[in-house]
This record gives structure tokens, C-alpha cells and sequence, in this order.
């Protein structure tokens, strides 16, 4: 048989034998959404891309809390009663079709007037009429077609937003001068001495100081700003000589062409501030699909399902649960608050809040924890804490979490500019002094004219091209950092901090290993048959597991909760389950996972399950011993102890059982001894370790999904290159160190001029975007051959 | 000589209403997203194609 992809989404459709119109699709859900594009004239999605959709979920009940009007209005941007608008985030866009269908939502339901996708956000903001599409069913039509919105507690306070986009206007001003400026200056440049251009000269240097005044007054503010905050604190930021050239540049210039003096060096001042406002605008790359601020909040529903007194359901927002309020959690749904459970089965997965890879089952009476997702059909619970008091939610009350990382440290440019800021004081206190002796008249010239020059414009941009080129780089490569502060602060890292599940270990995949006797053909055939039937997760994924067999119709089958399956067929009877069951003494000493297995009342063996570690990680950790110490933080339990021991480098410091604080502490008790930090995690339960650690990084199999705050994103495919990556910003500052040694060439060429006294606008109009144009060239060419070198 | 005056004037004049634009466009977040526009500019097409047999749906359903 051929093997078929469903034409809706892609997955393997061969076994599936559902085709309409001659297409194969993989279940119903995608023929579904394949029927209403086709009947609404949308089959254009299939053109634009091969098998762009997604197969939608059983989403019955999931936004009934869209019902609450209350919720409806805070995630509203505009209502006035018919006409609503909202922004909705849908991680599933991914390309031209999806944008495609999303932006013709209005042949899908005529109440939809007009909708707009941002791809970069991967959000569309919907216009539609109230009376005739409710909120809720919007978000349920766009479900059907597989474009699932995600609403979280983060969108709760929708549409307070401040998009801050002054550094764009203060780019514009600055090149609108810029530009305006030196067509004015072009006649000076070379000196015709024409009678007109003679008897026109005031007017034209006028209206250059016209235009140069929104630049030092408006574009440069931050300039001044953050030199006064660096003096006020005693530090000579890279932000000072800037400050200071800018406003001897326009002092001098003033008075140049009040005294008529000259042409004054607007075109040097525009021109600077133009390139250094690029250069800072080049450096805030953002990524706008991902967010490095997520708290819990990102991950919690926004309404819950309330059981009132009365029996009947209720939807509610979560921060009005209050203490005794009694909630319906359904399937697949997370629990916002810690509470105890009434009725019905609980399975709940808490691998987020500890790290902790197997669900655990729960009975009437036992207490549950906030951030656990259930997992098994619908439980009702009571509620023992309102939503901030929950103890997962308290993990962010703590302080680190009010830190701003990147105040805390020195970066590069600082560094160097201290030692450079004195220095041009120096060299700009002697020249003067040598010319007042020798020759008056010429001793503020000189003095200005140094200060000008030295005007730290390629060193200045040195560091943010660099790292904004880095950044690209690295984004392309899928590793995605949150600012140029952490590359410099990732080449300094002298420790690695992992957590297990879902860092080193991929998530949902096990391996399973047999020990015990030999199963028998006919015993194997058999365990086939009996897991086939069984629902519970070890029985599914042993079964996905096993090699394929004939299976046979069992003749007596029966399965005890809690405890395990038995079954018969012809004379031979099997058990499959816990321990106890199949009648074997417990071996407390195995902590992993276990099923075992008992052939006709004989106790045969069993089947243990063992994490499966990512592909190259002994690789990845063999690389990295030789420059860093190594630590694996789990808060899971030592069950995978032995197997690590075996797969990593002997000198892997190995810590389990860590809570979420005690990580936080660890990563705080290294770095008082001086260690620099580098976690990599991918839990809530890791959040505290990534906020306290110099880089915390969150490794996530889907980044449109969620990771919890930290300084970059790992694409979980490239978790191999992680050396790589540190490598490439340890070359990140080197080339930065390249450059300064470039444009300290440059400086000393401009202060020979200006220290002699013949610093003239010509060439300082071109010797200060020459150095500045050729450092961005260096920077980018070098950053390129150095990204190339990974081998990605 | 004076001419230069207009000149200047109105080439001043110019600059600063293409600036102006520049602030308007960028205060309606048209920079904000800078890739669907690319990937919408293409639809134009299929859209026109899509139209058709729409009409003849429509019509059938009020016969």
C-alpha cells in the first residue's frame, strides 16, 4: 500500500482510509475543516502551501468562561454593543495560508467584517458584530479550522499595551537632517567663491542650524540623559564623550556662524547622531512571537468553571475563585489554585511546577496542587487558596524576580570608554595648554577640535552592530536571545546548570527496557493483545513500544484500577501491572517505572521505563567538560541516577530531588563564590533558577509554545550545539575588540589633525563617517564568517 | 537672486511633508509589521478568483 499524507495537515494518513473528493485525509477533524473551506470557495489555502493545517481539537466546553461578561470586556480592545474588536493569539500560524484563510474569515461567517493577521506575532485582530457572532463562537469557529486561539491570565490586561516607538522618530529626525544638512554644506565643501553662493552663505548656514536644533535637543536626549545618570553615579559611560562632543560640536558651530567664523560641523553632528541612533536601532532585534517575561500567569486559564450551590455551572474568572468555591476541572485542563479533590479520578501531570516526569493519580480527599494539568475525564474540586497565595505561584514573590539582570553588571563598552573618556581629557588638556603657549589664538580651537574628533562615534557602534549581528545569527540558528547584554554576558560562563526532564531528556519519549525471562512467541502475542485493550498511559506506550505482533482475540479480559490487567486466551493466562499483582515480591529499590509481567501464575520479568536522553548529549557534555564545570539539577527523583553516571562525564555533579527554591539557592550559593551561571531549563519549576542565574536559558521543543521567563530560547533541536553558541559569543568580543583597535587608528589619525590645529569641516565631514561606516562593515563581515564557522 | 529663496523654500517645503508622512505612517504602526503586508501584497489574485463562484452561491440560495 502506498503511503498517503493528509492533505490537510501532513501527518501519515495510510492507515486511516478516510477520502473525500479524492483526498486522503488523516481523521475526521481535518475532512471537517477540508468540507467548510471547500463549501465556503476557500480551497485557495491548499494552493498557497502543501498540507498547511492543523487538525483540531476536541474543544467541547473549553470556552464556556468566554461567556463571562465580565472576561469578555477585558479582552475586548473596542466594543460599543454591536461592533467588537479583539486581538487573539494563535501559536498554529506558521505560513502564506494561514495568513491567508485568517484574513477571509468573512466567508466563513458574514458577522466577521474584517480580520488582520500579524505574522510576526502570529496574532489577527478580528472586527465583528456582536449580535450576530458572540466571543465565544468566534473563538470556537476559529478552533473548527484549526486555528485554536490561546488565552491566558497574561490577556487579561489587553489593550493597555504602550507600543514605544520614539527611537524610530528620533532615527527620522536625525536622517531628515542628516540628509537636508548636507545638501546645504555641499557648497562649502568646495569652496567656488562664487558671488552668489558668497552673498547666500549666512542663509544657508542659518537654516542648517535650523535643522540641526530638533537633532540635539530631540535625537540626542537619551544621549544626555544617560550621561547624567552615568555621572551621577560616578561612572564614565561611553555615553559621556558622546554627550560631550555632541554639545561641543553645536556650541562651536553656533558660534562659528555667529561670529562668521566658518561653516560650523552641523553635517559631522547631524551625520553622528544619524549613525548612532542606527546602530542602537539595529541592536533591538526583538522576536515578536516570543516573550522573555512570562510568568504563571502565561500558562493559567483566564476563566475557570464554577459549580454553583445550586448544581448549576458558572463561568468565572480565575482571581474571583475564592477559598470553598467548589470548580469543575475538565480534561486537559490546568488547576489554578491549590485545592482538595471531591469527585472523580484525578491524574494529574505536574512536570512543570516540579520537574517531575510521571502524572500522578490522586483519590477523593488528597489535596492538588496549582499548575498541575489534569488528565484523565472532568474531577470537581474544593478550593483551599485564592490564585496568588497557591504555592506555585508564590515562587514569584520572590526577589529575584524584581532584579533587573542587565543594570547589574559592566558591560564592554563601559569598560573601555572609562579608560578612553580620561584619556581624550588628557590629550585635549595638553594640546591646549601647548598651544597657549605657542600660539593663543588658536588654543579653544585646538581644545574643541580634539574633543570632536575623539567624539567616540565608531566606538560606539562597535559593540551594538556586533551584537545585533550576533543576535540575527543566532536567531536564524534558533537560539533566541532576549538582548545584547547576554552575549557578552554568555561568553563569560564558566558553569553549566541543567534540569532533566525536558532539558536533557526529550519530552514524552521513553525508552523501555526488559529484564527477566524470555517471553515465548505466543507470551508476547499475547502482552500485544492484552495492552492493546487496556487505556491506561504505561499500557499505551508499552504497547506503541513492543514490536508488531499478530493479535489475537482474547477470550477473557479484565482490568483492576490501580493495579493491572489480567487476561486469557486459549489455556495461558498473563497479568500485567504492579508488583504486587502479578504476585511478585516489591523490590523498593527500583525507582523508575515499572510494568510487570506474569505468564500462567509465573513471574516472567518487567519492563522499565528510562527517560530518553536527547541525541549528542554525551557528545554536547564531553565537549563542554573540558571548559566548564558541569551540574545536573533534577527535581526528579534518583531513579535515572545510574544510567546519567553511565552517559555523562564522571565529574557531572548529579542533584535530585530539588525543589524549585532549592535550585534558586544552589545557582546563588555558586555565583557567591564567584561562579558565573549558566541554567538551562524548561519548566516553571526552573523559573526561579532561571532568573537568578547570570544566563538562564529555556529549552523548548515548540518556542511559539511557552518557556518560562528567561534570557534566550532554545530551540530543543539545536540543543547540541550549545558549545557552539557559547563560542560564538566568546567571537563576538573579540571582533568588538578588533574594532576598537580600528577606530582608535581612526581616532588618532582625526587627533593628529585636530591637535595641530587644522581640523577643517571637509575633514571631519569625512573622517567621521568614514571610520564609522567602515567599523559597521568590519563588524558585519566579521560576525558572518564567524556564524558561518557553526556548523548548523 | 531671490529665486534661490523659492527654491529653497519650496524644497524645504517638500522635505518636511515627506516627513510628516513618515510620522503619521509610523505613529499608525505601519512599521509595526513589517512581513504580512509582503505575503498579503500576493493574495490579490487568488482573491479575485475566489469572488466568482461565490456570486453564483449566492444567487442560487435566493432562487
Amino acid at each position: 500500500m502506498d503511503k498517503h499524507t493528509c492533505f490537510h495537515c501532513g501527518l501519515d494518513a495510510t492507515a486511516s482510509k478516510i477520502t473525500f473528493d479524492d483526498k486522503v485525509f488523516c481523521c475526521n477533524g481535518c475532512k471537517t475543516v477540508y468540507e467548510i473551506f471547500s463549501a465556503n470557495d476557500l480551497t485557495c489555502y491548499y494552493d498557497l502551501q502543501q498540507a498547511p493545517g492543523a487538525t483540531p481539537k476536541d474543544i467541547e466546553g473549553k470556552y464556556n468562561f468566554l461567556e463571562n461578561t465580565k472576561i469578555i470586556e477585558q479582552l475586548l480592545e473596542f466594543n460599543d454593543g454591536s461592533t467588537q474588536i479583539v486581538t487573539l493569539y494563535i501559536p498554529h500560524v506558521h505560513c502564506s495560508s494561514c495568513i491567508w484563510i485568517l484574513e477571509n474569515l468573512n466567508k466563513l461567517n458574514p458577522a466577521i467584517s474584517a480580520s488582520i493577521v500579524n505574522f510576526g506575532k502570529k496574532t489577527v485582530r478580528v472586527t465583528f458584530n456582536a449580535e450576530m457572532l458572540s466571543l465565544k463562537n468566534l473563538v470556537v469557529l476559529l478552533s473548527s479550522i484549526g486555528y485554536e486561539p490561546f488565552i491566558s491570565l497574561d490577556d487579561y490586561s489587553v489593550g493597555k499595551k504602550h507600543i514605544d516607538r520614539s527611537l524610530i522618530y528620533k532615527l527620522g529626525v536625525a536622517g531628515f537632517a542628516f540628509g537636508n544638512v548636507m545638501f546645504l554644506s555641499f557648497p562649502e565643501y568646495f569652496q567656488v567663491g562664487e558671488f552668489w553662493l558668497e552673498q547666500f552663505k549666512p542663509f544657508f548656514r542659518w537654516l542648517m542650524f535650523a535643522f540641526s536644533l530638533p537633532v540635539v535637543f530631540y535625537s540626542a536626549q537619551d544621549y544626555f540623559v544617560s550621561a547624567y545618570k552615568g555621572l551621577r553615579s560616578r561612572l564614565l559611560n561611553i555615553d559621556v564623550p558622546i554627550a560631550l562632543g555632541i554639545i561641543v560640536l553645536f556650541t562651536r558651530s553656533t558660534i562659528e556662524i555667529i561670529f562668521d567664523l566658518g561653516s560650523g560641523f552641523f553635517d559631522s553632528l547631524t551625520g553622528l547622531l544619524f549613525f548612532l541612533l542606527l546602530g542602537k536601532f539595529f541592536q533591538q532585534k526583538t522576536y515578536a512571537f516570543l516573550s522573555f517575561e512570562r510568568d504563571y500567569k502565561s500558562y493559567f486559564p483566564i476563566g475557570i468553571t464554577k459549580i454553583t450551590s445550586e448544581g448549576k455551572e458558572e463561568a468565572i474568572q480565575v482571581y474571583d475563585i475564592v477559598k470553598g468555591d467548589r470548580l469543575l476541572i475538565r480534561n486537559e485542563e490546568l488547576i489554578p489554585v491549590d485545592c482538595i479533590l471531591i469527585k472523580g479520578r484525578a491524574r494529574i501531570d505536574y512536570s512543570f511546577v516540579t520537574g517531575e516526569s510521571r502524572t500522578v493519580s490522586k483519590q477523593s480527599g488528597d489535596k492538588l496542587f496549582a499548575g498541575g494539568k489534569q488528565l484523565e475525564g472532568s474531577i470537581e474540586v474544593d478550593v483551599l487558596k485564592s490564585v496568588e497565595q497557591s504555592y506555585l505561584t508564590q515562587l514569584w514573590s520572590n526577589d529575584v524576580f524584581k532584579k533587573d539582570k542587565s543594570l547589574a553588571f559592566n558591560n564592554i563598552t563601559n569598560t573601555i570608554s572609562k579608560n578612553f573618556t580620561i584619556g581624550i581629557l588628557l590629550i585635549a588638556v595638553v594640546a591646549t595648554t601647548f598651544w597657549l603657549v605657542v600660539d593663543s589664538s588658536k588654543a579653544i580651537n585646538v581644545f574643541t577640535s580634539v574633543l570632536i574628533i575623539a567624539c567616540p562615534c565608531a566606538l560606539a557602534l562597535a559593540a551594538p552592530f556586533t551584537f545585533g549581528n550576533v543576535l540575527r545569527i543566532l536567531g536564524n540558528k534558533k537560539f533566541y536571545l532576549k538582548n545584547a547584554s547576554v552575549i557578552e554576558q554568555l561568553a563569560k560562563i564558566d558553569t553549566l546548570i541543567f534540569d532533566k526532564t525536558g532539558t536533557i531528556t526529550a519530552h514524552k519519549e521513553t525508552t523501555v527496557n526488559y529484564d527477566g525471562l524470555q517471553l515465548s512467541e505466543d507470551e508476547t502475542s499475547l502482552l500485544k493483545s492484552t495492552l492493546r485493550g487496556s487505556n491506561h498511559p504505561l499500557s499505551r506506550s508499552l504497547y506503541a513500544l513492543l514490536d508488531a505482533h499478530d493479535i489475537v482475540t482474547l477470550d477473557d479480559f479484565e482490568e483492576h484500577l490501580g493495579k493491572g490487567i489480567q487476561a486469557n486466551y486459549k489455556n495461558n493466562t498473563i497479568k500485567v501491572g504492579s508488583a504486587a499483582f502479578v504476585g511478585h515480591a516489591t523490590d523498593a529499590a527500583t525507582l523508575n517505572t515499572a510494568v510487570h509481567i506474569s505468564a500462567n501464575n509465573q513471574y516472567k520479568g518487567k519492563f522499565t521505563f528510562y527517560n530518553a536522553y536527547r541525541k549528542g548529549l554525551s557528545h554536547l557534555f564531553n565537549v563542554l567538560k573540558k571548559d566548564y564545570d558541569l551540574v545536573i539539577l533534577s527535581g526528579d527523583n534518583e531513579g535515572e541516577k545510574e544510567n546519567l553516571t553511565k552517559l555523562l562525564p564522571t565529574k557531572t555533579k548529579l542533584l535530585f530531588n530539588q525543589k524549585p527554591e532549592d535550585k534558586l539557592e544552589y545557582i546563588k550559593y555558586h555565583q557567591s563564590e564567584g561562579a558565573h551561571v549558566l541554567m538551562i531549563g524548561d519548566g516553571l519549576n526552573d523559573a526561579g533558577a532561571l532568573a537568578q542565574s547570570n544566563v538562564g536559558i529555556a529549552i523548548s521543543e515548540n518556542v511559539n509554545v511557552f518557556s518560562p521567563a528567561c534570557d534566550a530560547i532554545l530551540d530543543a533541536s539545536k540543543f547540541n550545539h550549545l558549545g557552539d553558541f557559547i563560542n560564538m559569543s566568546k567571537w563576538a568580543l573579540k571582533i568588538i575588540k578588533w574594532s576598537f583597535v580600528l577606530s582608535f587608528i581612526y581616532n588618532s589619525i582625526g587627533l593628529y589633525f585636530a591637535v595641530t590645529g587644522q581640523l577643517s569641516p571637509v575633514v571631519a565631514a569625512i573622517l567621521m563617517p568614514l571610520s564609522s561606516i567602515s567599523v559597521v562593515a568590519f563588524t558585519t563581515v566579521a560576525t558572518n564568517i564567524v556564524g558561518r564557522k557553526i556548523p548548523i | 537672486m531671490s529665486v534661490i529663496y523659492i527654491l529653497l523654500a519650496v524644497s524645504v517645503t517638500v522635505a518636511i511633508v515627506f516627513f510628516i508622512a513618515f510620522i503619521v505612517a509610523v505613529k499608525r504602526g505601519q512599521y509595526d509589521d513589517s512581513y504580512t503586508p509582503s505575503v498579503r501584497m500576493l493574495f490579490e489574485d487568488e482573491l479575485v478568483k475566489v469572488k466568482k463562484p461565490k456570486k453564483i452561491n449566492t444567487n442560487q440560495l435566493k432562487d
